[in-house]
């Protein structure tokens, strides 16, 4: 097993204890935290898979696609607290 | 049901979702482990056509040539996100006091750094690594340390120039777009002589929006549910 195969395990890891966090956890806000880690987990795997490239420099796709990821995810997880927030706020009628 | 059942009940659910997780774990390890070990990917290809878009940096020649409609349509999804988050917050921007001299240290120090580092790697994301993403959130967590370092952002979110910058990457995008349509041959498509100047562009355009998208978030998310006034940082609040 080479090391980008070992850091893509660590990745697949950390997506699958993510998964278990975001069906167990009640707490909206603790699911937004899993889904974030499970989304780590995604671009764990997916940079450590293109350093499987012989050569000085590894595969640019999925690192480009990691960059797209990380803000999408980014945004994402902003518009969800606001959502969760403004629930949370319509509900406590302020 | 009794206590005991429904304790029993919820530990065996919870059981067999940790038996589903580990299968879906074993299920993506064994196809990883599959994978044959020396793939090159797209590396050949990339390294091919790297003289036609202009760049000498394959991520940056991957994210606006080769998949330039993934990148404007990321664009698309970040204006389209920070306006419905600009919908849907309520509250005022708290002033953070938290007396952390470190932290109000560091604002003074790391923030002039860190917009130098932001425009190095604007300039150096066409030839090495670096790029508008990476310029673009330095240059946002320039701003939230302005912000938990208790300093005001003379930014006003309601100002024409903001709403502009923050539509800035899409707009650049589209009109790089057509501007390829009309001198090339397809959308996003670049003419060779200007490939150079036109990523130039929108490396500078989508820096431009991601900063300022990412600082409003997080400006928003601080603004959820307060209704004003000093925020200590420790926790305690004055009104």
């Amino acid at each position: 097993m080479t090391v980008p195969i070992l850091y893509a395990l660590v990745g697949i890891a950390l997506f699958c204890m993510a998964l278990h966090g975001v069906i167990v956890s009640a707490h909206p806000l603790r699911k937004i935290l899993a889904v974030n880690v499970m989304s780590s987990g995604v671009f764990l795997v997916l940079v450590a898979l293109a350093r499987r490239a012989p050569g000085p420099s590894p595969d640019p796709v999925p690192h480009a696609m990691v960059i797209t990821g990380i803000v999408v995810a980014v945004s994402a997880t902003a518009l969800a607290i606001v959502l969760v927030s403004r629930l949370h706020s319509d509900a406590a009628g302020r | 049901m009794s206590d005991g059942r429904a304790r029993l009940l919820r530990r065996l659910s919870h059981g067999a979702l940790v038996l589903l997780v580990t299968l879906v774990f074993a299920a993506l390890a064994s196809a990883v482990l599959a994978l044959p070990p020396g793939a090159a990917g797209l590396s050949a290809q990339v390294d091919a056509e790297l003289p036609r878009v202009g760049t000498g940096n394959p991520v940056t020649a991957t994210l606006l040539g080769f998949r330039g409609y993934d990148t404007l349509l990321e664009m698309a999804v970040l204006l389209l996100a920070i306006t419905a988050i600009r919908a849907l917050r309520r509250g005022q921007l708290p002033v953070l006091r938290s007396g952390d001299e470190i932290l109000a240290f560091l604002g003074r120090v790391l923030v002039p750094v860190m917009i130098l580092v932001a425009g190095y790697l604007l300039a150096a994301g066409l030839d090495a690594p670096g790029g508008a993403f990476q310029a673009g959130a330095i240059a946002a967590a320039a701003g939230v340390l302005l912000i938990l370092a208790g300093r005001s952002v003379p930014l006003r979110d309601e100002s024409l120039p903001i709403r502009l910058g923050l539509a800035t990457g899409l707009a650049a995008f589209v009109a790089v777009g057509i501007a390829g349509m009309l001198a090339a041959n397809a959308f996003l498509d670049y003419p060779p002589d200007n490939a150079t100047n036109l990523m130039t562009v929108l490396e500078v355009a989508v820096s431009v929006s991601v900063a300022l998208t990412l600082f409003e978030m997080f400006v928003s998310v601080l603004r959820c549910g307060n209704p004003g006034g000093v925020t200590d940082l420790a926790g305690r609040e004055e009104r």
